[in-house]
């Protein structure tokens, strides 16, 4: 208990009807042996690096990178920081001249399959996500969001700078602060997705170089672009919050996280056999941790393998740790890096893992998401949310934000639960504007135990102006992924005399009780086709309407504006002479 | 235009049109019929491309190393299917699973409105097994699908044995850009129907389905297999689709390119692409095996095409590679062989000139009308008769329309009352009922405005006719459009009966001549012409149990899957051609 101690509670009160209280646990992970010899030099900064690896139930293998940074330094108030060690020069300007607060920035490629592997450490929609919470001291709250996400987009060589009005929102419960502070007007948040973004090595690249060793030493060699794009899952994130410092919180103190999570796909690398091991996965074995980092750990999730019938770790180590991870306790082994005696005789380590068997385990809370009907005039989105817990049911958060030329028809929205209507108890609804800002809907529902909870809602796909469809060659058009956010009853109560270290992925989610554990969820992006004109068709209606317009039009008008007289046949030449002979006399001319 | 402004060189145009309506009406009849002869002769047709960049036959692997194995699970499924007497659920759910797949399995239920004689079925449960490979690192947006159908008896078992050893091989490759849905489903279109609507959440047939566990974004392309050799010679390529509905033709397109390059005999509807070809001899080509769930996908906004080959590996690498929708290329085209099409420019001006034939009619009634005869001086009293005039037109529209109405909802209606009384089978009832009311039609009181206005006048049955040759013409124009092949077909039969008659043609001969060119006369010699292109030329007597057969399974094809061929000749051309009957017999 004597490293494990919780410093902060912040409760958060999202409304009188959201029952949702979200505490913050922060914990200090720095062991007292390891601050003494790294980094003794400069005890105001911090870095700690750690690969989890978890052999998931359908034969996958997952492994989580997260690079934590920890500076007492004070951004707010307008304070001019101009040295920095361990910390990124470039985020930290970022953080002054923004005010922000807090920012979460994530770029997947591939959709978290939760039903095959379980709730990942840190969710992340496909796409890129964002979302800041700035000071309240800004002012301009949407013009300083627009210039960050440019600075942004600059930093991660991405597209964020295609983030503006139309899919941008501020949800009033689903995403709240995770570091200490006690703002929590949503004003002051800003949350978008770009579903279609893609990422690669370009993103990658800027987003090692933000670490202090870069991908020179420590984990981080690990990180080769041409292994980790051939996967199935790839997802690299960095979290910026303010944490506290110690047991008082009378100074906070900066926390830059990155992580990294990636999913190897043993099936088309392994050829069907079940094995692994590190230099299999990324073409690189370790050698030695980041010299600047005051902690480097592996760790390897043993817990469905406590004797060893399951598979076989090589090298085998005894030092092992528990954790409470989304409310299942794991077991892990350690090998911690800045030990000599982890490398072994070869100075090199490569873990290595066979597999003997492996079963299915199912997560308690998992959401699916389509678009229904057919045609190009309406649609339904159906939001499926099962909670698989046997007895208890539990509230979770709905964020829905759609762009507005889906037109949902709100009065349409049903949510339903085994078969019957479930009223949620919450609902916050922004509407669309056209081409300024996206639908928003909030819903605080309950989900009955073992049941599916349908939530419904139509939509009319809008005409959009032909200067606004893009491209001829293109897939459609994308609609982010919808956010669960939800307090999972645990399977296992907090056992209280746990004196081992927890690792830094089990405490990013503040948990207040650890009766139940904070959970996000992403569904599935949509795609949706519009209505879309044949654009080689204006030049037909051209030469069609030019026509009818010269042919029929022309005749028409001449019909109406010529006047009709009754046209004398020529009088004969003798005829017109005798008249000329009468006129000359006075005598009326003949007829 | 200033021809039509001028009254004296209009008066000539028309004295013209009207004099020269019946050489007109026949040249236009011989061009039309000879255009579309024409096209099928290989000048007057486009050379098929493929419309889009990234489907170019380029960059994929012509190898597909397990064709063995594929062989082996076909006779493995062969045998599970045996055992479990239908659909080998279990089996194939565990072997889709081994094969790293997530699979998930959707029941389906529906009831025939009368038991189909030809597939013995009436009550029909079954189950679709779906498995679907997830694509790394794509968002399940987007998804192919490569179906396969578990027919009864010895059918098709290859087919699900290739699908299944193509999952297994996908399974290990690494550049799947979108999920790809392996299914295997029951009671062919009844369990794809039941499968599609379940997978977008829509119930138009009345089917009844559990709902899907999984899905893998929107349906961009589906291919469907049929195989039931394990030696395979020639491929064949079926592209019709419920209503008309055609697939893009850049997906045909792609696949004869693949067969060109693996150097596969490549045929459609059973005929080889190119008469060099089929100088080699393909004795042991296989026969299709028909009724194979055809092209459902395109009303659903996806495309499909039918093939059974193996080269549509290849096929399902472009579709994956391909960065948009399918938007280029043709939806509508008539393909006379593989490597030539017709498109919907060059088709449509035959049937133009057998549509003109009736608006040239109208024009001459019209103007017929328009000049009341001078040899008489009842003309103004025709003017002040224009009330009964109206009604005398009325009547006969809404009884032919009744009639078609009792044509389309008495035969499934009545057919327990007539099996009650009649010793008929239950589809025997209703194919019997159609063509009884059908019959019945003909017998109709026909000449109504004799009740209503005492005497029949010239003028009336001048109206009746121009409209109905009006509502053939917009009829035949719209049903032309949507397919092509209905519409011309129809058209050409009915056509020249509508042109010429009137209630002055011999009685006895014009009726023969009508009932000939009647919609169920054209099916039943389709049905004989069909025959004889298949060459299996069959007797009268199996010919009509072939036609009677034929009918019901429109009428089932109608409640099952909305094909639209049964209330279009039930509720619009048999009315339409009981008008002109009724003219025929004009009083």
């Amino acid at each position: 208990m004597a490293e494990q101690r919780f410093r902060v509670y912040v409760c958060v009160r999202v409304g009188a009807c959201v029952c949702m209280c979200l505490g913050l646990c922060v914990w200090d992970a720095t062991p007292p042996e390891t601050t003494t010899t790294s980094a003794g030099a400069h005890p105001k900064d911090d870095f700690q690096e750690e690969l989890v690896i978890r052999p998931l139930q359908s034969g996958d293998v997952y492994a989580s990178f997260q690079f934590r940074t920890l500076w007492e330094t004070d951004f707010m108030k307008g304070n001019k920081v101009s040295h920095y060690r361990l910390f990124p020069k470039s985020l930290g300007q970022v953080i002054s001249k923004f005010s922000v607060r807090e920012l979460h920035i994530s770029f997947t490629q591939g959709y978290w399959r939760t039903m095959q592997w379980g709730q990942p450490f840190m969710p992340s929609p496909p796409g890129a996500e964002l979302w800041v919470w700035f000071q309240d001291s800004v002012t301009d709250v949407d013009g300083t969001w627009k210039e960050l996400t440019n600075v942004l987009s600059g930093i991660f060589c991405a597209s964020l700078n295609f983030i503006d009005s139309t899919n941008t929102v501020q949800p009033s419960a689903s995403f709240k602060p995770l570091g200490i502070g006690n703002v929590t007007d949503h004003r002051f948040l800003r949350y978008a997705t770009l579903p279609r973004e893609i990422v690669c090595t370009e993103n990658l690249t800027p987003w090692k170089k933000l670490l202090p060793c870069g991908s020179k030493a420590g984990l981080a060699v690990l990180m080769k672009s041409e292994k980790l794009f051939h996967s199935s899952f790839h997802s690299q994130a960095v979290h910026i919050r303010p944490v506290c410092q110690d047991s008082e919180c009378t100074t906070t103190s900066w926390e830059l996280r990155q992580t990294l999570n990636v999913v190897f796909d043993l099936h088309t690398s392994g050829q069907g056999k079940r094995e692994w091991s590190l230099f299999k996965m990324f073409s690189r074995t370790l050698t030695e941790a980041c010299p600047l980092a005051s902690s480097s750990k592996i760790y390897i999730d043993i817990t469905d393998n406590p004797q060893g019938e399951q598979f076989e770790l090589t090298p085998a180590t005894h030092l092992l740790s528990q954790a409470v991870v989304l409310g299942d306790r794991r077991t892990f082994s350690v090998y911690d890096l800045t030990e000599a005696n982890t490398f072994g005789s070869m100075r090199s380590l490569n873990l290595l893992i066979r597999w003997k068997s492996s079963d299915m385990l199912r997560p308690l809370l998992h959401a699916e998401r389509y678009v229904a009907g057919y045609g190009l005039q309406t649609g339904e989105i159906h939001t499926l949310m099962y909670n698989y817990h046997p007895f208890r049911s539990f509230p979770i958060l709905l964020l829905d934000s759609v762009p507005w030329y889906l037109r949902l028809y709100i009065h349409t929205l049903t949510v339903t639960s085994k078969g019957k209507d479930n009223k949620p108890s919450y609902i916050h609804y922004q509407p669309s504007k056209d081409r300024v800002r996206p639908h928003l809907l909030e819903m605080l529902v309950q989900l009955p135990p073992n049941s599916v909870t349908e939530v419904t809602v139509q939509f009319e796909r809008a005409l959009l102006k032909w200067t606004e469809y893009t491209p001829d060659p293109n897939h459609g058009f994308y609609v982010g992924s919808s956010v669960i956010s939800a307090l999972v009853p645990s399977m296992v109560a907090m056992d209280t005399n746990n004196t081992k270290e927890r690792p830094l992925f089990s405490s990013f989610f503040p948990c207040k009780e650890e009766s139940s554990y904070f959970v996000r969820i992403y569904t599935e992006p949509l795609l949706v086709n519009l209505p879309t004109p044949d654009f080689s068709m204006p030049y037909n209606v051209i030469c069609l309407t030019c026509t009818v317009v010269a042919v029929g039009y022309g005749s028409l008008y001449n019909l109406l504006t010529r006047s009709f007289q009754i046209e004398e046949p020529n009088p004969r030449l003798a005829k017109r002479i005798a008249n000329v002979i009468r006129r000359l006399r006075g005598v009326p001319p003949l007829a | 235009m200033g021809l039509l402004s001028d009254p004296n060189r209009r008066r000539a145009l028309i004295n013209l049109l009207t004099r020269l309506n019946a050489p007109i009406c026949a040249v236009c009849y011989i061009a039309g019929v000879a255009w579309f002869m024409g096209l099928a002769f290989e000048p007057f047709t486009l050379r098929t491309y493929m419309s889009e960049n990234a489907m170019g036959s380029t960059m994929v692997e012509e190898r597909f190393p397990a064709g063995e194995r594929a062989l082996a699970t076909g006779r493995e499924f062969a045998a599970h299917k045996k055992r479990a007497g239908g659909m080998p659920v279990d089996w194939l759910v565990k072997t889709m699973q081994s094969r790293g797949l997530e699979v998930f399995t959707q029941k389906f239920s529906r009831t025939l409105p009368f038991p189909d004689e030809n597939k013995e079925r009436y009550m029909v449960k079954g189950t679709n097994v779906y498995g679907i490979l997830r694509a790394p690192r794509a968002p399940r947006t987007e998804a192919l699908v490569l179906t396969a159908p578990c027919s009864p008896g010895d059918d098709n078992n290859q087919a699900v044995g290739l699908l299944l050893g193509l999952a297994q091989y996908f399974r290990n490759q690494i550049y799947w850009a979108k999920d790809i849905i392996f299914l295997v489903n029951e009671h062919d279109l009844i369990g794809m129907q039941a499968w599609l609507e379940g997978y977008h959440h829509t119930n138009t047939t009345g089917i009844d389905w559990s709902p899907l566990q999984g899905r893998g974004g929107s349906i961009q392309a589906a291919l469907s297999l049929e195989l039931s050799s394990d030696i395979i010679t020639s491929l064949d390529l079926v592209l019709e689709g419920l209503n008309g509905q055609l697939p893009n033709l850049d997906l045909a397109n792609l696949f004869y390119a693949f067969c060109q390059k693996i150097g596969v005999t490549c045929t459609i509807q059973g005929k080889p692409c190119c008469p060099d070809h089929d100088a080699d001899g393909n004795e042991a080509s296989q026969r299709p095996t028909m009724g194979g769930p055809r092209a459902f996908f395109t009303c659903h906004h996806c495309w499909q095409v039918r093939t059974n080959d193996f080269s549509f590996i290849n096929q399902i690498l472009k579709l994956n590679n391909l960065l948009e929708r399918l938007h280029q290329s043709y939806f509508f085209y008539l393909m006379p062989s593989l490597s030539h099409f017709v498109s919907i420019g060059y088709y449509m001006p035959a049937f133009g000139l057998l549509a003109v034939i009736l608006l040239l009619r109208a024009l001459d009634l019209w103007v017929q009308l328009a000049t009341p005869p001078v040899r008489t001086e009842d003309g103004i009293a025709d003017l002040e008769q224009s009330s009964p005039e109206v009604l005398s037109v009325l009547t006969p529209l809404v009884i032919s329309h009744l009639t078609g109405a009792a044509l389309y909802f008495f035969p499934i209606q009545f057919q327990a009352t007539a099996v009650e009384h009649f010793p008929v089978s239950e589809s025997e009832a209703v194919v019997l009922t159609a063509i009884a009311i059908y019959t019945a039609g003909l017998a109709l009181p026909h000449n109504t405005h004799r009740l209503l206005s005492g005497e029949g006048v010239e003028q009336d049955w001048r109206v009746l006719k121009l409209i109905a040759v009006l509502y053939m013409a917009v009829l035949l124009g719209c049903t032309a459009l949507i397919n092509f092949s209905l519409g011309f077909i129809l058209a050409l039969t009915l056509v020249p009966m509508a042109a010429f008659i009137t209630p002055h043609r011999p009685k006895v001969l014009s009726a023969f001549i009508m009932v000939i060119l009647s919609p169920a006369c054209t099916l039943l010699f389709l049905v004989f012409f069909f025959q004889d292109l298949q060459e299996i030329p069959v007797s009268f007597e199996d010919g009509w149990m072939l036609f009677l057969s034929v009918i019901s399974q429109g009428i089932l094809d109608h409640s099952l899957y909305g094909s639209l061929v049964y209330p279009l000749i039930a509720l619009m051309v048999y009315p339409c051609w009981l008008l002109f009957w009724n003219i025929l017999f004009w009083k």
